[in-house]
Order: structure tokens, then sequence, then C-alpha cells
């Protein structure tokens, strides 16, 4: 079955995140009241083969755990379904 | 015998002739190897040379790190022998978890391309040992991640035990405690932004590079 894993990859709470602080100061400065805080970070869609939907997400964590995030300065959060 | 230097080439890499050229000018035999093949052959010490290695994407280092070449980049580095990252070179070996920690986007968001000055606050390396604590180099920096961070804990053993070898004196990038560069535990392994291949000689503007060049020089070993 093909699954399409959706992996979101984003600063560890307490990173420094210079984009993320970028983008919250132009939000102010374009007049958008009420931003908290913003947070940059990166998402990958793989689509892979695998006989179910929990295969497929530990397929998924493996390589978000190898390639896709750096977990000395990153986490990241999957999400899959069915294609 | 002239020490024989491996300069590691990936896809992307473009600093090689640099570094190639500066170690020559010392009296080495310097030799490049190529990202796709398996031994590092017979050499005294190993060079990961800036650039872009396959256009620094995902993140830098990050593709490069999983190279045919690492393995015996690795294999060489926890046997003792001198490896030393610089720029992109540095970068992989963080993320080859050769050296400890990362390195993040400029705090600023802009590329910088000027001379830093470092001091040397560690001779406990093969990329400080001819040089002297308290030493200012006036060196160049390239680069757009070149944001030292690691967790706290990573910082005070760092600190604890020499392994800061190279501080900026006016932090450019936001790294953390001012790091230009750092070593392993054992000193055989280091990593540093500058670039001290674009400092060997005055018609270049430095050669404040060269102790840094020598150091490497002094470290090659036989293995």
């Amino acid at each position: 079955m093909r699954f399409i894993a959706r992996v979101e990859v984003s600063l560890r709470p307490g990173i420094s995140d210079p984009e993320g602080a970028t983008i919250e100061r132009a939000l102010g400065a374009l007049g958008f009241d009420g931003i908290a805080s913003v947070r940059a970070g990166r998402s990958f869609q793989v689509e892979l083969d695998a006989t179910n939907e929990e295969s497929a997400r530990s397929h998924a964590s493996a390589l978000a755990d190898r390639l896709l995030a750096n977990p000395i300065i990153e986490q990241y959060e999957i999400e899959v379904s069915p294609l | 015998m002239a020490q024989r230097i491996g300069v590691v080439v990936f896809p992307g890499t473009n600093c090689e002739h640099d570094a190639i050229q500066a170690l020559e000018h010392l009296g080495a035999d310097a030799r490049l190897i190529f990202h796709t093949e398996t031994s590092i052959g017979d050499v005294d010490a190993l060079i990961l040379p800036g650039g872009f290695a396959h256009g620094d994407y995902l993140r830098p280092g990050a593709i490069a790190r999983f190279s045919p070449i690492m393995d015996a980049v690795s294999a060489y580095a926890n046997n003792g022998g001198p490896v030393v990252g610089i720029c992109n070179g540095f970068q992989v070996l963080c993320e080859a978890h050769l050296l400890p920690g990362a390195l993040q986007k400029n705090s600023g968001l802009t590329f910088l391309c000027q001379p830093a000055t470092l001091r040397v606050t560690s001779t406990k390396s093969a990329l400080t040992n001819a040089a002297d604590i308290g030493q200012e180099l006036v060196i160049p920096i390239n680069h757009f991640s070149g944001s030292y961070t690691c967790d706290i804990e990573t910082l005070r053993t760092l600190q604890e035990n020499d392994r800061i070898v190279l501080r900026y004196v006016e932090n450019p990038n936001g790294s953390i405690d001012d790091i230009a560069g750092i070593t392993n535990e054992a000193g055989n392994v280091v990593g540093l932004m500058p670039h001290p291949e674009r400092a060997f000689t005055s018609l270049l503007g430095s050669s404040d590079g060269v102790v840094l060049l020598q150091s490497i020089l002094n470290a090659a070993v036989t293995l």
C-alpha cells in the first residue's frame, strides 16, 4: 500500500531561530497585531510503500531520525495517511 | 619526508585547490580524495575543505556525511588520525558526529565574507599545536551557517577540557561562547569556520593561517 508521510521538522525549544524572529518582526511591521511568536521550520512529503500505516510511520520516523532532522538542534512530527 | 595530506572533495566543495596550494607552499604533499572512494590511501592527515557539498541541501553537511568516503574518514579519525574540517568541512564533521554540536544560520541571516580576528584559546589540538594561547590571528570567514550551537552540558565539557581552540574576538555570527573552532577529546579532530588556507601569504592579505596549517603538518602521523 502507498502512503504519504508528512514530516515537519522544527528547531527544538530553546534553540535560537533567527528566521522565525525575523518573520515575527516583519509581521509586526506589516501591522498584524497579536502575533505572540513565530518559529520557522520545514516540511517534507515522502510517498512510501508499506504493508500498513504503522509500518509506514515507523519507516518515516527512521528516515527522519537518520537524515531529515538533526536531533541535536531539531525535532519532528509525522503525519501518515493512505494515498 | 613531506607530509602527505589528503583533501576530501564532495560535489560542491570549492576550496580544495586553495587548501592544496597552501599546504604545498608549506612543503607538504597534498592530494585530492574523491567522495566516491572508499579508502583514503596512505595519508598522514586529512582536510575536509570548504564549499557547499551537495548544494548545502537539507542542511550543510547532512548529505555529504553519508558519502562512501566517510566511513574511511571516521575510521581514520577514531584511530587518532588528524582530521581538520574547514567551514563546510566543519559542518560535515558535526553532521557525522565526529564533533559535537551543530552549525546554524548566522544570527544576522546574512552571508558573511570578511576578515575575522580570532584568539587561540587552546593549543591541545591538531590545528593549534604551533600557536600560542592568546595569540590573535586575522583569517577570513566565508559562510552563511557558521553559528555554532550545542546544549549546555556539551558546552561545559568543551570549556572544561580546553576543547574550544579558537574564539572570535568580535562575534560575527551569534556562535555560542564566541566559538570559531573546537576539537574532539583527543585533539586529533578539529573543526573551524574560518579559512586558514586563504591566509597563507601576505599577498592574500594575511599570513596568519600559516601557524594553523603548520600545526596540521606537525600533527601529521602515519597510522
